[in-house]
């Protein structure tokens, strides 16, 4: 498949924006969605609108087949043991939000400590911070450099006899940087220490193998990745989340109920109460196939190509910072975080949205990281495999005008 | 004494001005324009009580009272903002409290300018259009 075939997959890409053609350059927040993605929604909407694993009739058997079917496609696409291990949630920050809470309660006692890295979207701060103080925990902050690398050798020394659990991006939201997320599982293992890895960006610029990373949990969202929005999932360790308390009550995620007492429903209903976002999380099936799709020589060869000319034209520029430069770019994702000197990042994004262009502005969800570096917000510029040449081209053109209007 | 259009008036300047800008892009030149040019702010109003929530950029607006007219004074660290302030300094500075009260302050639908910013610009515009108009009342 061609990029352009690619394209053709997607009708938010054929559209105008104040008369001039969309480039949309905020993939990192939702990614667009292919027909596949949008029919299946219309599908199970239109068709199949039943509430799943309850009713014996045609409809409801529809509805929970497509639902159960994305679950087999989360399992396979991430390589997980088995079924139990995947968890439907309405999105990353939702998956991270229940570990944190029922791991807490189960795992955490006061005085323990929690590690997130200074890089972490607050999704993979605010949740841990809650439950510290809950339990009385500590919360330990594991440092970037100025490249926006994570301090490795600060790592083991953070590690103590309390560190329950460390969480970790997979691929930092701002910086682009692919985090040694293989080497931080090892080394925390060693230790004792459970981890968790946000893989929002992750899952959509990796292979992702939960056997092989041996992480113990792993999250992402369906939105960044072309499925619905509200939708999401969470890949846990089979003892792990049996060993964990229900996050929320009700619906199917009982086994029987007296006012005397509850029991629970076995892996993965435990997790799931109440009626879920079944039509969007149907639509996780064809996403992810087309996700898988898109992975071969060809779309990456282009992909690559348009992430250096990108770094090479930003990183070679003397009025623009920009923000996550690892020494080997083969460890960064086609995603651009930077700085114009004596500009605002606001008013660059209204002048570039002016010329069609969608870029994300402001402190991407990250202010611990904004104070590391000492700035009140950046521009971010995300590409998508759906994203050519001649797009960058026109995305540097126009950012040279638009400094130029603002200076 | 030096004459001043009335508000109803300079408010149509103002619609006729940009209605002759085509390009939404030449809309904005004009607007960094303004915020070139717009006064300069005393670092020491710079405080938390002058600044108005709501903006991806900072906005800090302050005022004084002369003969009965209110003065505006204010600062964005974004540009493009700036030329909002500018604008809305323009038009409402050096009127009376029951002139700015009495503007429905739909200049800015009419310009375009509401439906074209962003939820969260389109918020902080609002705040700012409540702060001069509270001043307003406040000294009415």
């Amino acid at each position: 498949m061609l990029v352009d075939d690619v394209r053709k997959q997607f009708p938010a890409l054929d559209r105008k924006v104040y008369g001039k053609a969309l480039v949309y350059f905020d993939n990192a927040a939702t990614i667009q969605r292919p027909l596949g993605v949008i029919d299946k929604w219309n599908e199970i909407t239109s068709r199949s609108n039943a509430n799943i694993h309850r009713a014996v009739h045609r409809m409801a058997d529809e509805a929970t087949e497509a639902y159960e079917a994305s679950r087999n496609i989360v399992k396979e696409f991430i390589g997980a043991e088995s079924r139990e291990e995947i968890i439907f949630t309405s999105g990353a920050t939702a998956a991270i939000n229940l570990v944190a809470f029922s791991f807490g309660e189960a795992f955490v006692k006061e005085g323990d400590e929690v590690v997130v890295s200074e890089s972490e979207h607050h999704s993979n701060i605010v949740p841990w911070q809650m439950m510290c103080q809950r339990k009385g925990a500590v919360l330990k902050v594991l440092h970037v450099d100025d490249k926006g690398c994570l301090d490795m050798d600060e790592l083991d020394s953070l590690l103590t006899a309390r560190t329950r659990i460390l969480a970790v991006a997979h691929i930092s939201n701002v910086l682009g940087i692919v985090n040694p997320v293989g080497e931080i599982v090892r080394r925390c293992h060693d230790r004792g220490v459970k981890v968790l890895i946000d893989g929002a960006q992750g899952v959509v610029h990796r292979k992702v193998d939960v056997k092989e990373l041996d992480c113990d949990f792993y999250v992402f969202s369906g939105h960044k990745i072309f499925a619905a929005t509200g939708t999401g999932a969470l890949y846990g360790k089979k003892e792990l989340l049996d060993a964990m308390p229900p996050y929320m009550g009700g619906g199917e995620m009982v086994g029987t109920v007296r006012f005397s007492g509850t029991t629970y429903a076995p892996l993965p209903l435990k997790f799931e109460a109440g009626t879920p976002n079944f039509a969007g999380a149907a639509t996780l099936k064809p996403a992810l196939e087309f996700a898988m799709s898109l992975r071969n020589e060809e779309i990456s060869a282009c992909e690559d190509a348009v992430k250096e000319y990108m770094f090479e034209k930003l990183s070679g520029d003397s009025r623009i910072k920009l923000f996550g430069t690892p020494d080997d770019i083969g460890d960064k994702i086609p995603l651009f975080s930077f700085c114009v000197d004596g500009v605002h990042h606001e008013d660059l994004a209204l002048i570039l949205d002016k010329m069609g262009i969608a870029v994300r502005s402001g402190q991407m969800c990250a202010e611990p990281l904004m104070d590391r570096f000492g700035v009140t917000g950046m521009l971010r510029a995300s590409l998508a495999p759906y994203n050519t040449m001649q797009e960058a081209e026109y995305f540097i053109g126009s950012l040279d005008r638009a400094i130029g209007m603002l200076v | 004494m030096e004459y001043t259009k009335p508000l109803a008036e300079a408010e149509n300047d103002v619609i006729e001005e940009f209605s002759m800008f085509d390009e939404w892009l030449d809309k904005y030149e004009y607007l960094i324009e303004l915020g070139k040019h717009l006064d300069d702010y005393p670092e020491e109003s710079k405080n938390d009580d002058n600044l108005i929530k709501g903006c991806q950029s900072r906005v800090w607006l302050d005022y004084e009272i002369r003969d009965g007219r209110v003065y505006f004074k204010a600062d964005s660290d974004a540009i493009i903002t700036k030329g909002i302030i500018s604008l809305l300094i323009g038009l409402y500075s050096g009127r009376t409290p029951q002139e700015i009260i009495s503007s429905d302050f739909s200049v800015v639908d009419r310009i375009g300018l509401k439906e074209n910013l962003s939820p969260t610009r389109a918020n902080g515009l609002l705040s700012m259009i409540d702060k001069i108009r509270a001043i307003a009342a406040d000294n009415a």
